[in-house]
């Protein structure tokens, strides 16, 4: 295991995120809270609550998945797409390094990133509604897994993309969409029976659904399908990764 | 050719084509010995770059096998890449970080341990340990360049890739980069250099192969090379000019120039008797009276163009 190699590429990347701390922090931070204004304060004080909780805080789990998934997505992405564009993915892929550390590096390295902006929106959250966390082990779990699997998203999209439109391209087409469409500012309980079939289609719904439940203990499916489905998913990014790293696709012709 | 303790890089039936079906290298074969500087010349196009990505990773060969220091490319890709240092032929650095994080993080990415002594003694040998602080983007070309050096030199290699290192350099740090060549030369470090210019390969070189279309044409030590096929020329410039060479003069071949004023001879180097004696007095006993004479040596730069044109 070359950890000496795992750690220069992981301080490289967290010192990208210092230099760009509007961008990865503070940017995010400051959209979310955006988002507790409009929908908690301004219109959630005239919305009912949702299964006995007040919808300011209902909405905190979907918000946090919200700003874990578009991050992961852009801080991976970004971390190996850069270098594959400036050419400086040569020294990476020239080094006595093994596939599974170069994904360990810029995977963890943008998995931790998500982390610290999650703990921020969390605790900036708790300035604006009352929060409490039911289960708090299974959301670190939740946690850990959503910025995990959608880092290994962004990877996928960095080294599939060849220009920055392509890099923008599945956050803002399909990502965002599921995403708002996942249940994030309502139960999918509130939508009618055929569209409550259709977002059962969505991924999104499961992380959402499953973190919620983790805050308040309620929840549109199953936890344990919530689980289920964020491992499937993240199984799935697995095997495309190494499917990457096996055929060289995009990296060595 | 069996790798010997001698031989650094074993490269055995190589071939490459890429997706497209455009054959890049064909079947080659090259030893480089421990130790020397080895260029490798080729118009281009020819294949260079290919093959040191193959060597060097970048590049998943079609066919062959890959040995450096005695370990497989693929099989073994950590002991064979750890040796190797690679300076790439484009100028690609990140922007923003500083030149001694940007060195500490490739001696990093070798899986070597920190080491600041050593990242300062690398950059005090190219000139950067002032800029150390600045931002890369606001280097000039020639620093970039000497970074990228810096940077392949990090984790101490057995052997060092330059891919046209001296494309676009100034006189100066060319002449500085030779010399930072010979002294890991002296530190038993192998060199083993791409270039068009035939002047450096010439200057640095212990051998020198020819590449061209996917192929090594020829591989063969400098100075042997120079001497093999090194053609001499002798000018003979004329009194006065005459009309044409004289029939007697007929065998030596003799090149007259368009105004008559000057004979050229040309014949091999290697020959005991090239018949210079005979030639001048066959001139004379014609009674064309010369002022001058002049020898000159084909250089490698014609040698080179020869080879790729056949």
């Amino acid at each position: 295991m070359n950890l000496y190699a795992i750690r220069a590429i992981y301080r490289f990347e967290m010192a990208r995120a210092w230099r760009t701390l509007t961008q990865s922090i503070i940017s995010p931070v400051l959209s979310t809270s955006l988002y507790f204004v409009v929908f908690g304060a301004a219109i959630g004080s005239r919305i009912p609550e949702v299964e006995g909780v007040s919808y300011g805080s209902f909405i905190v789990p979907g918000l946090m998945m919200l700003a874990l998934l578009t991050q992961s997505i852009a801080n991976a992405s970004f971390g190996i797409f850069f270098p594959r564009f400036t050419g400086a993915i040569y020294e990476v892929l020239s080094a006595p390094v093994s596939y599974l550390e170069i994904v360990v590096a810029y995977v963890g390295a943008a998995a931790t990133k998500s982390l610290v902006l999650g703990v921020i929106i969390l605790i900036t959250a708790s300035l604006f509604v009352p929060l409490r966390i039911e289960h708090p082990l299974w959301m670190v779990l939740f946690l850990l897994l959503t910025t995990v699997t959608f880092s290994l998203l962004g990877f996928i999209i960095g080294i599939w993309a060849d220009n920055f439109e392509k890099l923008q391209l599945v956050p803002m087409l399909v990502v965002t969409p599921l995403t708002f469409l996942g249940g994030t500012f309502y139960s999918i309980s509130m939508l009618p029976p055929f569209w409550q079939t259709v977002t059962l289609f969505n991924p999104v719904v499961y992380l959402v659904s499953g973190f919620r439940w983790s805050f308040f203990g309620i929840a549109d499916v199953e936890p344990a399908l919530s689980l289920g489905m964020t491992l499937l998913f993240l199984g799935v990014c697995v095997a495309i990764v190494a499917w990457i790293f096996r055929t060289g696709y995009r990296l060595k012709p | 050719m069996v790798p010997t303790m001698t031989t650094m890089l074993s490269v055995s039936n190589l071939s490459k084509v890429y997706e497209g079906g455009f054959q890049a290298l064909r079947n080659v074969n090259l030893d480089i010995r421990r130790g020397e500087i080895f260029a490798l010349l080729g118009p281009n196009g020819a294949g260079k770059t290919t093959l040191i990505s193959i060597i060097c990773g970048l590049v998943n060969a079609s066919s062959g096998k890959v040995t450096v220091g005695g370990h497989d490319i693929v099989g073994d890709y950590r002991a064979a890449r750890g040796l190797i240092g690679l300076v790439p032929q484009e100028l690609t650095t990140e922007a923003f970080e500083t030149p001694i994080k940007a060195v500490a993080f490739t001696r990093g990415l070798f899986g070597k341990p920190p080491n600041p002594a050593h990242i300062e003694k690398v950059l005090r040998s190219l000139s950067l340990w002032d800029k150390r602080n600045n931002r890369i983007l606001t280097l000039s070309g020639g620093m970039k360049r000497r970074l990228l050096i810096a940077k392949a030199l990090s984790h101490e290699p057995r052997i060092l890739f330059l891919d046209e290192p001296t494309a676009g350099v100034d006189v100066e740090l060319r002449r500085d980069m030779w010399a930072l060549v010979r002294g890991l030369q002296k530190d038993g470090v192998t060199v083993i250099l791409t270039t068009h210019y035939i002047e450096e390969a010439e200057e640095m070189a212990d051998r020198i192969g020819v590449i061209n279309k996917g192929e090594i044409v020829l591989v063969e030590d400098k100075a042997e090379l120079m001497h093999k096929l090194g053609k001499k020329q002798l000018t003979v410039h004329l009194h006065a000019p005459i009309a044409q060479v004289p029939p007697a003069l007929a065998a030596y071949a003799l090149e007259l120039a368009p105004d008559g004023a000057t004979l050229t001879y040309t014949y091999d180097a290697e020959r005991k008797h090239p018949g210079i004696a005979e030639l001048l007095g066959g001139l004379n006993a014609a009674g064309i009276a010369f002022k001058d004479v002049n020898t000159t040596q084909s250089s490698l730069e014609d040698i080179f163009v020869s080879l790729v044109k056949k």
